[in-house]
This record gives structure tokens, C-alpha cells and sequence, in this order.
């Protein structure tokens, strides 16, 4: 069962800090442990630092879900920028193509229970991931 | 929107001031988003008497119904004052739109008592609507341009505010660092640090991030450039206040903090801190 809660723009800095303010709040109402929140509130800040300076600005949606007595929150952050054209490298520790330590996709998917790209050059990219309690 | 109508508004605005005051200033007043803590009834007056001579002025002499025109300079003047004033009392912009749409009822009261031809009175009424919510919607307008000065303003200033590097003890820096660590506010963190570090001459610096709640790998990384920089200024850093979940994130983001000195609280930094600098805190015997 999914749940469309809301939409936020990822359009600048102070979005991003608005973005990791949901999270939280989603987090906790969905009754992850500290860890858990602390770990997808670091990767959801991840990918919303990627979707603003690599994609150009983009949106954030929130899904509730709930699966059995598990419940889960699935975050998209999806850009229309330039795309990944070489998604293996970018999936590489310390690969940047910025002044970044190139630890946010790696990092991100290792912090999640779930983590999926889509990418395509000159279209943009897709990025969701799922925690659950 | 003719001349004519505005004119003739004008006129029994005139006339009829005070009794349009003192209806108005009660539904001011009375108006259940009315902030009587946060202005005085005698000021809401004044700006009344004030606004209502601006505005049958600037009717008399209005040109088009876009308000466009020089001869509305001073309203807008004064409702600029009015909106900027009350956002910085703390009003809501429905507060603040409510000083003009509160003058429509008043208006249409003595517009009835005025215009007795059915067809002048509906044009007056239309002309009235019109008219009030221009402004109403211009009060809004420099509301939020207000807020939003007073909101940057306000966090330039917890820029300052909440990087404040204190003096622990002789040779020792610390600074507790609290909130989101943005690269501006890291660019001030580093910056006050390397002047303190020249200042008092330390060679142990704690950077403190208990009050940090994010730690993402742009976080790590101007934590590690502000080390770098101050290794180079002869401090040497630790960081403390590495909360459990804090450390097992950033080892699944993979970030090497290895080479740097990390403690879970600023009082254990401060230990290693004086051991470092061959100090010793000891208690004294009674
Ligand atoms: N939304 C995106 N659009 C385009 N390229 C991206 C996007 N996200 C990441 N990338 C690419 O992947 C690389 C690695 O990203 P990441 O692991 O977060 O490291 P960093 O942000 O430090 O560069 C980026 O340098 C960039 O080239
Ligand atoms: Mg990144």
C-alpha cells in the first residue's frame, strides 16, 4: 500500500534544509529507530545536495508505505538535468566530477535499504529510495 | 473606472471623515485578528486619519484605475510604512491587509448614504472594490518583502551569533558548533577560527558538533578542510561531540576521519586536549 504525501521543490540550499526537516518528521512518524533516521536523513541529504548542483534543481516526493507491520518511507528526487553518462563510475567511492568527496551515491545507497537509478543522458535522473522500521 | 466616480468619492470621504474613522477604527479594532499586544489603539488611529487624507487626495486627482499614477506616491508611501511596521511588530499579512479591507465596509455605508441613483451608487461600490483591493494586495506585497529582509537579516545574524569561538583554557580553542553547517556558515566557522588561532596563539583547537544534526559528506568535508587549514595555522584539531548514530553514518558514507582526533563529548576533548598541551587539572585537598 503507498501513500502520495507531498512534493517539495529542490531548488536551492534552504530547500535542502527544509527537505531533511520532512524527513525527520516522516521518519519519527513512522517510528524509525534514531539510527535508522539519522541514516536515511543523511542520504536523502545527499541525493537533494546532487538533484541542485548536478541536475540543476528538481523535486522531492514522499511515499508512505506500509508492507505487513512494517511501515517505510520511499523518497524520489527527480531532476531534468544533464543525466549520469557513465552511471558506474559516478557509483564509485571518491568519484567526483565536482569539488565533492564522491561519497554521496555510495554513501546514500549503502545508508538505505533500498536504493534505485535511473538515469539517461540529456533527460535527467531518478533516484528513490525505501527504509523501513 | 471614470474620473467622475472617483471624484465624487472622493468628496463625501470629505465630508463624512469622521464618521468613516471612527467605523472604521472600531472594525479595525474589533477585527478578531486585531493584535491589540502588539499596537496601541492610538496608533492604528493615526495611521487611519493619516491614510484616509492620502487616499481622498489621491482619489480626487486619480488618472487610471491601475493606480499607477504619481498621484498615488504617498499612499503607497504610507501603507509601505504601515505593512513594514507590522511585520517587524510580528502581524500576519492577513493583519496587515486587514487595515485596508477593513475601510470597505464604512466606504459602501456612506457611499449609500450618499448616492441615492442606483446606476452611480453601483459604479462608486465597483469603483470602491476595485480600488481597496489594489491595495490590499500592495500591503501584502511589501509584507513579504519585509519579512523576507527581516528573515535574512535574522540569519545573517545567527551567522555570527552561533559560531562563537571560546577560549577553554590557555592554548585551548573551542567551538561548539550548532545548527545546519551550510557552506557560508562554514566559510565564518573557519574563518573566526584561524583569526583565534593567530590571536591567542592555541595549539589545540575542539570543534564541537553536538549540535550539529546533519553530517553529510559536504559537512565532512569543510570539517576536514577547517582541520587542514588550521594544521596549518599550528593548531591541531579534535572533533567531539560524535554522537553513536553520527559515527555509524558517516562510516557507511565512508568518509576517513582517521586522521583526525574524534571524541564522543567536549569534556573528553578537553582532556586530550590538556594532556596535549602538558596541562593538568588537579583537585585541591581540603
Ligand atoms: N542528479 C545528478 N545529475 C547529474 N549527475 C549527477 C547527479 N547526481 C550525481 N551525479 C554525478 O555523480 C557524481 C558523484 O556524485 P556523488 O557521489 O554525490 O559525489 P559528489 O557529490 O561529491 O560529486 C557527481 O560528481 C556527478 O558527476
Ligand atoms: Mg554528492
Amino acid at each position: 500500500m503507498t501513500n502520495v504525501a507531498l512534493v517539495l521543490p529542490i531548488q536551492s540550499s534552504e530547500d535542502i534544509v527544509i527537505a531533511r526537516q520532512k524527513v525527520r518528521e516522516l521518519a519519527i512518524k513512522a517510528g524509525f529507530n534514531v539510527v535508522n533516521q539519522t541514516k536515511f536523513i543523511t542520504a536523502a541529504s545527499e541525493l537533494a545536495r546532487n538533484t541542485l548542483d548536478y541536475g540543476g534543481g528538481g523535486y522531492l516526493t514522499f511515499e508512505e508505505l506500509i508492507n505487513g507491520n512494517k511501515k517505510g518511507l520511499k523518497l524520489v528526487f527527480e531532476d531534468q538535468g544533464p543525466g549520469i553518462d557513465n552511471i558506474q563510475l559516478a557509483m564509485t567511492d571518491g568519484y567526483t566530477t565536482g569539488k565533492g568527496l564522491g561519497l554521496g551515491l555510495t554513501g546514500a545507497k549503502r545508508l538505505v535499504n533500498e536504493f534505485d537509478l535511473w538515469t539517461e543522458v540529456g533527460k535527467g535522473t531518478r533516484i528513490s529510495i525505501i527504509q523501513w522500521t | 473606472m471614470t474620473n467622475v466616480g472617483c471624484d465624487q468619492i472622493a468628496q463625501v470621504i470629505q465630508k463624512d471623515e469622521k464618521i468613516i474613522l471612527e467605523q472604521w477604527g472600531s472594525y479595525q479594532l474589533s477585527s478578531f485578528t486585531m493584535r491589540r499586544d502588539l499596537i496601541s489603539e492610538n496608533e492604528v488611529k493615526q495611521e487611519s486619519r493619516k491614510f484616509l487624507q492620502l487616499f481622498s487626495g489621491a482619489l480626487q486627482n486619480n488618472k487610471n484605475d491601475k493606480l499607477t499614477g504619481n498621484e498615488w506616491d504617498d499612499v503607497r508611501v504610507l501603507l509601505a510604512d504601515v505593512s513594514l511596521s507590522r511585520a517587524k511588530k510580528g502581524f500576519s499579512p492577513s493583519d496587515t491587509a486587514t487595515f485596508i479591507f477593513s475601510l470597505k465596509q464604512p466606504l459602501f455605508n456612506i457611499a449609500r448614504e450618499n448616492f441615492k441613483d442606483i446606476a452611480i451608487l453601483a459604479e462608486v461600490l465597483w469603483n470602491i472594490t476595485v480600488i481597496l483591493d489594489k491595495l490590499g494586495l500592495y500591503t501584502t506585497e511589501v509584507y513579504q518583502k519585509g519579512r523576507e529582509e527581516i528573515i535574512s537579516r535574522q540569519q545573517q545574524e545567527m551567522l555570527e551569533l552561533s559560531t562563537p569561538v571560546v577560549q577553554l583554557w590557555e592554548g585551548i580553542l573551542a567551538l561548539p558548533m550548532i545548527g545546519t553547517l551550510d557552506s557560508s556558515r562554514t566559510q565564518v566557522v573557519m574563518e573566526s577560527l584561524l583569526q583565534e588561532i593567530v590571536d591567542t596563539g592555541a595549539t589545540i583547537a575542539i570543534l564541537d558538533i553536538t549540535g550539529v544534526p546533519t553530517v553529510d559528506t559536504l559537512v565532512a568535508q569543510h570539517l576536514l578542510k577547517t582541520v587542514a587549514a588550521a594544521r596549518l595555522m599550528g593548531a591541531d584539531c579534535i572533533i567531539s561531540g560524535i554522537r553513536p548514530q553520527i559515527a555509524q553514518t558517516i562510516v557507511h558514507l565512508g568518509v576517513d576521519l582517521t586522521s583526525v582526533i574524534t571524541k564522543a563529548t567536549l569534556a573528553d576533548a578537553f582532556l586530550v586536549a590538556l594532556e596535549r598541551t602538558k596541562q593538568k587539572i588537579v583537585k585541591v585537598a581540603v
